[in-house]
């Protein structure tokens, strides 16, 4: 094996002696390095953020920011990481650190470090433009963003981009209880763009660092990063206990907050064969492994429904890291991808390794992937290589996200349409997937067949409302009562032929490119 | 000795300054708790054992966690050589033998890491002996379930006036409590030097109650514990009294093991170990005349404090203290109370009971505005008090004439009436989508009841190159009180703000001092800090007049210079008088010390001046609900608030903004949900972690956020003339809270009182659109609400 390492603030450092569940941040404070803070061990505060060179899709390298609290270390050899001990010093302030220290972007000081982290990310962003004048943010009184419904993306924008192109959703994922948030929303909005000889933006120029194939034991754990997929479903067809970890935002908190270990970790997050995005005819190919970030960026608004569910799935800390794979393979009835996927009639591509090693492939509708309560038609041995969009995709869609907040919440209810009008206004086909409401995510079946074949107008929509209302199996837990949830699955619909038949702007009718 | 409020030419106090640690918060340098502990070898982690049931007599057997490698110690009762006590109250056994709440820690765990002190905690086998919990306040006001004392403020004759008012009004106005999520989670670090003295580096707004816990738990004099504080993240009021027994934890592991011992709560255990704002229950009747004035009020006020008193009494008191808000009550009768719950031992929390005092007038106000058909802003103005009217309490409303000043600006600069016409014409043109813009005002008490705590001191140190460093009694947790320290000092010293440094808050250096809460910090030790400078700037006068040929009472210092009145050839450095005084043995340090004047109280009959003065704010909030959902947005917010003459503006900005957006997530988003079921988790507390619990982000601040401090606001009787700043703008979130109720309304028929469930959830919001809805809708049709409207899209 090679030397066992990272790279952080450019200086190696052994990663021997690790216990095999340890996250970056522990490592991290462990080694000295406590400017990185643990607020919630779970990817929700974004104390913890760090930043990550990653292969930007030029071929350079991008610095992406992630949680600390959620990355096992080990996953990190042969990596460099970026912590705001290693941006500046009191004596030599990196520039995202100066513009919050003097904006007052800083009260008890805690939460900044990840602050400085997440906005670094955006400030070294390659594909960040200053706006023109004209996009600056509306006035208040101005009626232009009255069309912005309380989760309507779109308008949002306005509001949430600053003229120095910086996108607040980068620090989604960081909270303070301090602030209020103005400050810090400032010193983000008045930033420049890395000067020449910034070391960081000169990083950028070369290729991100490989992925090192890792076979790493401690104390009779292992922690195994394969060179190749079919390495990597022959460990699964051996080792039926192997667990797979592709961005870690899911298990990272089973570990942290329920103690939970792997005597084997299969890390799958750089395998190049899970990380592809294939743009066809008559399909989108999407790599499980792909992070969320890089499918929004990569895809450019070209799934709308998606486009429009990527910036409410949670937060952009956790999107830089979770996958697609990750989330379907969890089974959780509230993963916000698998009612936007459902809406799409996505397919869902099985990979597993037989006795020789040669690498079998099945494709599952993905309305046929759950089968229960974290259950799926996955067999033990087989692994998520990819989902798969058919197109052409629906005219009309929309994503409904219904929760106590607007950044990085977890569903009560998710709503995805898919819905085809024809020129005569005739609904001709419809798909609605549904989170939040039974124990798996679920197509509403009858609510579509109440819409299919009948003229898109109040009275079908009201008839389906009622029908889609009905639907599932809803629970009252510590998010929402049945009660609101059963509502709002009445109210989904409505909603829709609202925006839709009244935005003039056409918000919610792209038609996909 | 100049008065209190005087400025001296050119001060560094109201210069725009940013946080003294800003630097060192951006880059990862500031060092909290725990990092300290992560830089020392040998260190070992503490680790409870909780319960799991809500309320049971406990027997532990901790041997089964000695068998777990590397567990090097477990924490019993048995080995208490003091007190077994982690309050004040004789009500918190530090080790209980019976669990009171779900979470409640039984034994702690020591091991030479995390992983083994977490899994010899596992390890530990606890027998439950279960006994018959109450988990809600309604539980426990059946039961009967009550704690401490409780207290009435009356006055006129409340049950006369109501019998005689035109309009009564009746309700239960209930609201939930909030968690502090301070960032930086419960942490304290205690090593056993050298010389057996116990030094304990803890985060903690109450450095001398913590040393006085853990010199009381470990059986030694105060003198034998040394409590430092470098810096919280976040404090909120829990960490005023939560922290004392965990550092009695550490120090005990210390005293035990000679080895030093961190405790750091993963935020799990903080949520469901620590007390949080308390819930309260009140029953009210309210009399107004036909046109709106308040005639009488009639409370019962239930505090839900949980387990333990902790410092439930001065909540209610503070509670009750804050129910008039800013509006003269003739005739009140208020009767406060404290339940006895088995949850976490609720506490202070950043308005330490005002928020709730003020939450029943201001939702008595916006319920019945409408039934009487006056805008809810018309009568909050005309219910303001007057000059020379006194609260219920007994105490003259000093500066009253300020809040009508106050609401008059803030109208004109939010652009009220114009917004209010506009809005009007919005929401008539939108069916699904409803704005409303509410104005709310707050006025504020300042100093602690309690009027010993009321003191403060200081040790300032001027060294032989001029170079000064300050110590004081109050603790930094985001607020800026360090930074005000070295703008008081600066000012009162005539020196730059580089010239000054500050040591860290130690009980070694200044005893016996008070919490940093009640917003007091800066007033109370920036009046310690001012007095010892001033103490060591006249000693040096002495010497600059000799050096400068005047009068020691002509000379000025100012910018780190030194001159004489008259005097214009000759200009000293601070530096160059410092060394000529050592040179003629003149003493350039000394301790400050001091006292708010004029206080007094007395608790049996709630009656007294307790506080120094009054902080007075409004603000005016614009939020849109969607129809749809319940879902909404605040849109803009203006705010004018009076800090006084500000000692540093940015920092009382921040303050102003960061307690307004924490209000509006108490109000609107933060819920604690507790398992009230009968089943095996009875109890526990469902929000218990950053995924459950939701706090205000980025998508909760207000788009358009206008906040200006109030001009010309000089407070006579604090520091430089500025006023505290922590606490009183929480309140003014109500301003959130009632526009989400008049947007509300504009769902149903007008004239209709909107109730709101708070927190204001999207659900509990949309639940109060289908009810205004079902009132303004046809009985057969109700129903039908969503189908049978007219859809209107948007623009």
């Amino acid at each position: 094996m090679e030397h066992h390492a990272v790279t952080v603030n450019g200086r190696s450092r052994p990663l021997d002696g690790v216990p095999t569940h340890a996250t970056a941040l522990d490592w991290l404070r462990d080694t000295g390095l406590t400017g990185s803070k643990e607020g919630c061990a779970e990817g929700e505060c974004g104390a913890c953020a760090m930043l990550l060179a990653t292969p930007a899709d030029d071929g350079g390298t991008a610095w992406t920011a992630v949680n600390a609290c959620l990355v096992p270390v080990h996953a990190l050899s042969g990596q460099e990481l970026v912590t705001a001990e290693g941006l500046g010093s009191p004596e030599a302030l990196h520039p995202v650190q100066e513009k919050l220290a003097e904006a007052g972007g800083s009260q008890c000081g805690y939460c900044t470090p990840g602050f400085a982290c997440s906005m670094a990310g955006e400030f070294y962003r390659a594909d960040r433009v200053a706006q023109d004048a004209s996009a600056e943010p509306c006035p208040v009184h101005d009626d232009a963003p009255s069309a912005a419904a309380p989760d309507d993306p779109e308008s949002a924008a306005d509001a949430e981009h600053g003229p120095n192109g910086f996108d607040l959703h980068s620090l989604s994922g960081n909270l303070c209880r301090c602030t209020g948030y103005r400050p810090i929303r400032d010193a983000a909005y008045t930033l420049g763009f890395p000067e020449a000889g910034d070391p960081l933006a000169e990083r950028r120029e070369r290729p991100a660092p490989v992925a090192v194939p890792t076979d790493y034991a401690h104390e009779g754990d292992r922690f195994v990063r394969p060179a190749s997929l079919a390495e990597t479903l022959a460990i699964l067809r051996d080792e039926p206990d192997a667990l797979l970890v592709a961005g870690s935002t899911d298990w990272g908190v089973e570990v942290n907050l329920r103690g939970r270990r792997a005597p084997l970790v299969v890390a799958i997050e750089q395998l190049e064969e899970l990380r592809t995005l294939y743009l066809g005819e008559d399909v989108v190919e999407i790599g499980a492994a792909l992070p969320l970030s890089d499918v929004e960026r990569r895809l450019d608004g070209r799934v709308p429904l998606l486009a429009q569910l990527f910036p409410q799935f949670a937060s952009r800390l956790i999107r830089n890291r979770g996958t697609i794979g990750g989330n379907l393979g969890t089974g959780s009835p509230i993963g916000d991808t698998p009612p936007a996927l459902l809406a799409l009639g996505a397919r869902v591509v099985l990979a597993k390794a037989d006795e020789t090693g040669a690498v079998l492939e099945r494709e599952v509708e993905l309305a046929e992937y759950f089968t229960g309560y974290r259950q799926t038609v996955r067999e033990t041995g087989e692994l998520i290589r990819a989902i798969r969009i058919p197109l052409p995709l629906a005219g009309l869609t929309a994503f409904h996200k219904i929760a106590k907040r607007r950044f990085d919440d977890i569903s009560s209810v998710a709503v995805a349409f898919a819905l085809d009008v024809d020129d005569a206004g005739v609904v001709t086909a419809a798909r609605i997937g549904l989170g939040g409401v039974a124990a798996t995510p679920l197509r509403a079946y009858e609510a579509e067949q109440a819409l299919v074949g009948k003229p898109w107008d109040l009275s079908t929509v009201r008839a389906a409302s009622a029908v889609l209302r009905e639907t599932g199996t809803p629970m009252s837990d510590h998010r929402a009562s049945a009660d609101y949830r059963s509502a709002m699955l009445g109210t989904a619909l409505l909603k829709l032929y609202a925006t839709s038949r009244g935005s003039s702007r056409g918000i919610r009718t792209e038609v996909p490119a | 000795m100049s008065a209190l409020a005087d400025r001296p030419a050119d001060p560094v106090v109201g210069l725009r300054a940013a946080h003294e640690s800003a630097a060192l918060h951006v880059t990862g340098a500031a060092m909290y708790t725990d990092d300290l502990a992560a830089r020392d070898h040998g260190v070992l982690t503490a680790w409870p054992v909780q319960s799991t049931n809500a309320h049971a007599r406990v027997a532990v057997d901790v041997a089964p966690a000695y068998e777990v490698p590397g567990v090097v110690r477990v924490l019993t009762a048995a080995d208490v050589p003091g007190l077994n006590d982690a309050g004040i109250k004789h009500d918190e056994p530090l080790f209980p033998s019976e669990a009171m709440f779900l979470g409640h820690a039984l034994v702690w765990v020591l091991g030479e890491t995390p992983e083994a002190a977490r899994l010899g905690a596992a390890a530990v086998r606890v027998e439950y002996e279960p006994l018959p919990s109450l988990i809600t306040v309604r539980d426990a006001i059946a039961a009967e379930s009550y704690q401490g004392i409780a207290r009435t403020v009356a006055r006129g004759d409340a049950a006369a006036a109501l019998a005689d008012a035109p309009r009564v009004f009746t309700g239960v106005t209930e609201f939930g409590g909030q968690e502090h999520f301070y960032l930086e989670t419960q942490a304290s670090y205690a090593i056993r030097d050298s010389e057996g003295q116990y030094f304990v580096q803890c985060s903690t707004q109450h450095p001398s109650e913590t040393q006085e816990i853990v010199a009381h738990v470990l059986g030694v004099p105060s003198n034998e514990v040394t409590v430092q504080q470098l810096r919280m993240g976040g404090g909120f009021g829990g960490k005023e009294m939560q922290p004392h027994g965990l550092a009695a934890i550490a120090a005990l592991g210390a005293k035990l093991t000679g080895r030093p011992v961190r405790l750091r709560l993963n935020r799990t255990q903080d949520l469901t170990m620590t007390g949080k704002r308390h819930p309260f229950h009140i029953e009210w009747r309210a009399g107004f005349s036909e046109d709106g004035f308040i005639q009488a009020l009639e409370a019962t006020l239930t505090a839900d404090g949980g387990w333990s008193l902790d410092l439930s009494e001065p909540v209610l008191g503070r509670a009750l203290c804050h129910l008039d808000n800013a509006y003269w009550i003739p005739n009140v009768h208020a009767h406060g109370r404290i339940a006895k719950t088995n949850k976490t031992s609720q506490t202070a929390f950043r308005g330490f009971g005002g928020p709730q005092g003020v939450f029943l007038i201001e939702d008595i106000l916006g319920r019945v505005a409408p039934e009487l058909g006056i805008e809810a802003a018309t009568l909050r103005e005309q219910n303001f008090y007057r000059p020379g009217q006194a609260t219920p309490y007994g105490q003259t409303v000093k500066d009253a004439e300020r809040m009508p000043r106050i609401w008059t600006e803030l109208k004109a600069e939010s652009d009220f009436d114009a917004r209010r016409a506009e809005i009007a014409a919005f929401n008539a043109a939108h069916e699904d989508r409803k704005r409303a813009l509410a104005i709310t005002p707050i006025k504020f008490g300042i100093s602690f009841n309690f009027a010993a705590f009321n003191q403060a001191g200081a040790l300032v140190h001027v060294y032989k190159d001029g170079s000064v460093l300050i110590n004081h009694g109050g603790t930094e947790m985001g607020q800026g009180l360090h930074t005000k320290m070295l703008q008081v000092a600066a000012t009162a010293l005539g020196l730059e703000l580089h010239q000054v440094r500050l040591a860290p808050t130690r009980t070694d250096k200044v005893p016996n001092t008070s919490a940093t809460a009640a917003s007091s910090g800066a007033d109370l030790n920036g009046g310690a800090v001012k007095n010892a400078c001033e103490q060591i700037r006249e000693r040096m006068a002495k010497v600059a007049g000799r050096l400068l040929g005047v009068d020691e009472r002509d000379v000025r210092f100012s910018g780190g210079v030194v001159t004489g009145l008259g005097n214009r050839e000759q200009r000293l450095s601070f530096a160059e008088v410092a060394e000529a005084a050592y040179l003629q043995r003149v003493q350039l340090w000394a301790a400050g010390y001091y006292r708010t004047e004029g206080l007094h109280w007395n608790p049996d009959v709630m009656q007294g001046s307790p506080f120094k003065y009054f902080a007075y704010g409004a603000a005016a909030s614009e939020v849109e609900v969607d129809g749809f959902t319940g879902a909404y947005r605040v849109r803009r917010v203006d705010i004018v608030h009076d800090v006084g003459d500000s000692l540093s503006p940015m920092l009382d900005i921040g303050q102003i903004e960061g307690a307004y957006v924490q209000g509006v997530g108490w109000l609107t988003l933060e819920e604690l949900r507790w398992d009230e079921s009968d089943g095996p988790a009875r109890g526990r507390l469902l929000t218990q972690s950053a995924s459950t619990y939701k706090l205000p982000s980025f998508s909760e601040m207000p788009e358009v956020f206008n906040v200006r401090l109030f001009e010309d606001a000089r407070e006579e009787g604090a520091v430089y003339g500025s006023k505290a700043v922590g606490e009183p703008p929480f309140m003014l979130a109500f301003s959130a809270r009632e526009a989400l109720r008049e947007a509300v309304a504009a769902f149903g028929p007008g004239g209709r009182a909107v109730e709101l469930a708070s927190p204001a959830t999207p659900e509990a919001v949309y639940w109060a659109v289908e009810a205004a809805r079902a009132a303004g809708a046809p009985a057969e049709a109700v129903a039908q609400t969503d189908a049978s409207r007219e859809l209107v899209g948007a623009d």
